[in-house]
């Protein structure tokens, strides 16, 4: 019941899993009222397919970034917003849009990078800490293991390691950007949310991040939200089309580049007048 | 308007009708070699023959161009979806006519050799009844490819059977002459050798229509039967 075929991106690059995999979240009929009354999500039905990346495409307003924004609950940091429907995370089976859930329990679990890198204004070193700090951890040695583990995770400690302590705003916005996800790591979240990660960089840095999320499927789920298309073309194994606030579309990157189902999914990607 | 032409940036709508409208210039060119080879092998017209072989050439540079014309737009467009399919299906195409071009070219080589040679009674009919089978294939895969039309496609493509069992009536017929007269199998070898050219001719337009059909359904139907084929894209069957 919780498996869905493996999309043929995983199929065609070597792997030596199952044909299956796991779901990782499911998004059951989820509607979302801003304070205004603005109907921003109409009846969102997806799944989160585990190690697998899933990304949202669409038009500017179309929704995305409403839509990843539940995930962590950003929307519960402003009165009056309104979800309706249900996120519900396996294995456990919890609905983390439910009442009784703590957000910060949600944002324990569901990490995520924003569009421009955001480091705090402290050290690298303090920055990936932060959050394992703020969960308690206070001995050093088990800090330091924390931070090169989650550096490393994100593809940075080589360029850091003898650095530390400098301040985070030193690195270029490339590696401010791999801090960031390295950050967001640190706490082993089970989802990470990526909302425009690279728009903000240039080729090489949005290779490196590129490659970094192809390699972090194997620890994390990946919800990615871009306005690059061919990005999503590269990273993703699923992709999900929005537009006016609907899911147009879901299914197989390979399928969605190659032979969308929907006319309105292929006039967006083609680059036609919707 | 044509739902092909409605992208956001003119200039990628001009390029791809640039492409689109080149694959049916260099399929007239493809057609009127098969035409003028039949024509020479025909009338045993050796000039014409002769031009055939050299307008070869012609057709091997289109194919060159729209190929480069095809590796700018993936480089520059990036195109997807249904874009995707008619610059995979138009570099296919070409393809299959460039060798089109190449069988055309043969019939041409042994109509010249063959004009010298003494003619049967009925003058390479045969050949010729076969040779406008295959060459009206050629013209309507082309008209459907313009046309985006599947049906036209499929009907095509049922031709091919017909085209098959044309030519191997031809080689019963020619294996008769040769065993009646083995003086003729010299000339009769050469005249197997155009049959079998326009017998591929047949083979090639058949792809033609196969790139069609992934155009515009996104199916790669290579290598499935007709029948099977029709059953998953029409939802019926054979000839229905």
């Amino acid at each position: 019941m919780l498996e869905v075929p493996k999309a043929s991106l995983s199929a065609r690059t070597p792997h030596t899993g199952p044909e299956t995999t796991r779901l990782k979240a499911e998004v059951r009929q989820l509607n979302f009222y801003y304070s205004g009354g603005v109907h921003a999500l109409k009846d969102i039905n997806l799944t989160l397919a585990e190690h697998q990346v899933t990304a949202l495409i669409g038009p500017s307003g179309c929704g995305k970034s409403t839509f990843l924004r539940c995930f962590n609950r950003m929307h519960d940091l402003y009165p009056n917003n309104k979800y309706v429907g249900e996120i519900v995370m396996h294995p456990d089976n919890t609905n983390i849009l439910g009442p009784k859930v703590d957000p910060i329990e949600v944002r324990m679990r569901i990490s995520m990078v924003f569009q421009k890198p955001n480091p705090f204004p402290k050290s690298i070193y303090e920055n990936v800490a932060y959050g394992l700090r703020v969960r308690g951890m206070r001995r050093r040695s088990q800090l330091d293991d924390k931070v090169e583990q989650a550096l490393r995770g994100a593809a940075l400690w080589e360029e850091v390691k003898d650095r530390l302590n400098d301040l985070a705003f030193n690195l270029s916005g490339g590696q401010q950007q791999r801090l960031c996800i390295a950050r967001a790591l640190a706490t082993d979240p089970e989802i990470l949310l990526f909302d425009e990660p690279t728009s903000a960089l240039d080729p090489i840095a949005t290779a490196s991040i590129e490659e970094l999320i192809h390699e972090l499927k194997e620890k994390v789920t990946i919800l990615i939200v871009t306005h690059n298309m061919q990005q999503a073309a590269r990273v993703s194994d699923y992709t999900a089309f929005m537009h006016l606030g609907e899911l147009v579309e879901f299914g197989d990157t390979d399928q969605i580049f190659t032979n969308p189902r929907q006319k309105r999914t292929e006039d967006y990607i083609t680059g036609r007048y919707g | 308007m044509d739902p092909m032409y409605t992208h956001i940036s003119q200039q990628y709508n001009a390029e791809l009708e640039d492409i689109r409208s080149k694959v049916l210039q260099m399929g007239g060119l493809v057609e009127q070699q098969i035409d003028q080879a039949l024509q020479a092998l025909v009338k045993g017209d050796v000039a014409l023959g002769e031009a055939v072989i050299m307008d070869d050439t012609k057709v091997n540079s289109m194919e060159v161009a729209i190929d480069e014309e095809c590796s700018q737009i993936i480089a520059r467009r990036q195109p997807a979806a249904s874009d995707l399919r008619l610059v995979v299906a138009v570099i296919k195409t070409i393809t299959d006519l460039e060798r089109i071009g190449d069988e055309a070219e043969k019939i041409a080589r042994m109509a010249v050799r063959l004009a010298g040679d003494e003619r049967p009674k009925n003058n390479y009919a045969e050949i010729h009844s076969l040779g406008m089978h295959v060459r009206t294939m050629v013209h309507n895969a082309l008209d459907a490819f313009a046309r985006v039309d599947i049906e036209a496609a499929f009907n095509v493509a049922r031709e091919d059977r017909k085209v098959d069992e044309q030519y191997e009536a031809v080689i019963r017929q020619l294996i008769t002459v040769m065993m009646e007269d083995p003086r003729t199998i010299t000339r009769v070898l050469n005249v197997i050798w155009a049959a079998r050219a326009l017998e591929r001719i047949g083979d090639h337009a058949s792809n033609l229509c196969e790139y069609i059909v992934f155009l515009v359904k996104g199916k790669d139907v290579r290598h499935t039967s007709l029948e099977q084929v029709e059953k998953e894209i029409l939802g019926r069957s054979s000839g229905g």
